[in-house]
């Protein structure tokens, strides 16, 4: 049973001003079983952060159908589900991950990682001890954990992110471009914090635009050129 | 649906002036905008239906005219609609249009169920009573009658925003702008309402004091759970506040959606409009 099964997914942008409809995806089908890890590859501008955000419900989808079977409402269909069931699924289920810190301002990285696990319901103790960890464990250093955000560098601030997102557990994780623009130190950070997350058991959606930083990470590879599978990893069990 | 909306309106209508055959209650296409220009009619609200959820805050966009002041009013009781429904999640109201209700039962809402903040303080404190006498005035009118205990309840939401307590005696007319829509905070939120309206809250204020009164909104949210309608013409306190958000011109909703959806994928012209005029 898939976890995500997107079937003949597309989506137009219309801009009315302009009197002008672009197609930026069509024709997308993919699916993926509970635990693995799924990359997205293409040129930039192929539609690969479209079928993210689609899937976050940042954009509104609007072909096709992407069935997630969720804990809370069982299988329902994204593109459809109400904003309500969305907000519910974002807080507890599913999880968005880019560069871009798109947070509350003024607030401090430990602060925004409790209110993380506050929003859903965490006592104020074990948040404040499950942030901490969480900080520790995608090596954002401590002297950064007081202070606010704005000025973090591309890494720290993914870093910030993906601990945000994952201090909640979630079930799917749709990472946007997590190494655009890091350089070769950072990018090895991110590669084994993907790795952590995997080996915990977190379905992963990610978008990259390098083949050789996914090898070996991933278990399929999806080629927005060829909206096919390019790569299948034969045995399931992870070394 | 896996949950039950708190606050319910459907069809709020809302018109200053008589109407005519020319603008036949405000569907005829004669109309400049939401005006009709041979009566002089003014359709504020037309047609307008959403639902509140319990904790969530449902963010009101639209420019100056779309009516989105005078669905608060009518919501509030400060306005009489035309026609329409309002229910609250209640069991003593369960399936009772607010609207219909007598007008004892309409203050009971506001003293018991509701908070308002209005744009100017003027409207929802009395400014030559002292802070604490706004906040005590409330609380009586919530039924409340222990001195002590509204004392005490006065000075933990003055404090909790921010208020200096040696100055809780003084008239709120002392105080600056951004003093001021914080004593009216703490007089809305008194009551322990279950929803509270905030109409242009941050309109006016510096930018420093809108960041203490938005942090203040949002700690409100996290921390007791209270459903809130905001309303503002400015986005970025739309983003900043809202999990879901509706789009108001003319008087009409043309467009709803999650926050983040209706900025980054605005679906209609005006949405887009508004969304690519943000700087």
């Amino acid at each position: 049973m898939p976890i995500l099964e997107v079937n003949n997914f597309g989506k137009r942008f219309t801009i009315h001003h302009l009197n002008k409809t672009m197609h930026a995806v069509e024709q997308i089908h993919f699916s993926l079983k509970p635990g693995e890890f799924i990359g997205i590859i293409g040129k930039s501008g192929s539609g690969k952060s479209t079928i993210l955000k689609s899937i976050y419900r940042t954009y509104l989808p609007d072909q096709g159908s992407i069935l997630y079977d969720s804990k809370r409402f069982g299988t329902i269909d994204l593109s459809k589900a109400t904003e309500r069931q969305m907000l519910f699924l974002r807080k507890y289920e599913i999880g968005y991950v880019s560069q871009f810190l798109n947070v509350m301002p003024r607030t401090t990285s430990r602060q925004l990682v409790e209110h993380s696990l506050l929003e859903m319901g965490e006592s104020e103790d074990r948040a404040r001890m499950e942030a901490e960890n969480a900080l520790i464990h995608f090596e954002l250093d401590p002297k950064l954990w007081d202070t606010y955000p704005n000025t973090f560098s591309g890494g720290e601030k993914l870093r910030l992110n993906i601990a945000m997102a994952t201090v909640k557990q979630p079930r799917l994780l749709l990472l946007d471009e997590p190494t655009a623009s890091l350089d070769q130190q950072s990018k090895k950070k991110v590669r084994e914090v993907i790795e952590k997350l995997k080996r915990n058991g977190t379905t992963l959606v990610g978008i990259f635009h390098d083949i050789e930083f996914m090898e070996g990470l991933c278990d399929k590879v999806y080629d927005m050129k060829t909206k096919h599978f390019i790569y299948e990893k034969e045995d399931e069990c992870i070394v | 649906m896996y949950e039950k909306p708190i606050l319910k309106v459907r069809h709020l209508h809302k018109q200053f002036g008589k109407g005519c055959t020319q603008c036949q209650e405000g569907h005829s296409e004669s109309l400049q905008k939401n005006y009709c220009p041979k009566c002089g009619t003014v359709y504020a609200c037309r047609d307008v239906s959403f639902d509140l959820f319990p904790g969530e805050i449902l963010g009101i966009v639209g420019e100056s005219g779309s009516g989105k002041s005078t669905m608060m009013q009518c919501l509030y009781f400060d306005e009489a609609v035309t026609s329409g429904e309002a229910y609250v999640n209640d069991s003593d109201l369960m399936g009772k249009n607010m609207f219909e209700l007598s007008a004892q039962q309409k203050r009971s809402i506001r003293n018991h169920k509701y908070g308002m903040v209005y744009q100017n303080p003027v409207h929802g404190l009395k400014m030559d009573f002292s802070s604490i006498g706004n906040i005590a005035e409330k609380l009586i009118a919530a039924g409340k009658r222990y001195v002590n205990e509204m004392e005490a309840t006065s000075k933990n939401l003055l404090d909790s925003v921010h208020i200096p307590l040696f100055r809780m005696k003084e008239e709120p007319q002392n105080f600056s702008g951004g003093m001021q829509q914080r004593v009216q905070i703490a007089k809305a939120l008194s009551n322990n309402p279950p929803i509270l309206f905030l109409d242009e809250v941050t309109t006016g204020l510096d930018l420093s004091v809108q960041a203490n009164v938005l942090d203040l909104i949002k700690k409100i949210q996290r921390e007791l759970g209270i459903s809130m309608v905001v309303v503002s013409h400015d986005l970025a306190v739309i983003r900043m506040l809202a999990d879901r958000t509706v789009v108001m011109l003319n008087g009409s909703i043309i467009e709803e959606g999650l926050t983040d959806q209706i900025l980054e994928d605005p679906q209609r012209a005006y949405t887009q409009q508004l969304v690519y005029s943000l700087i």
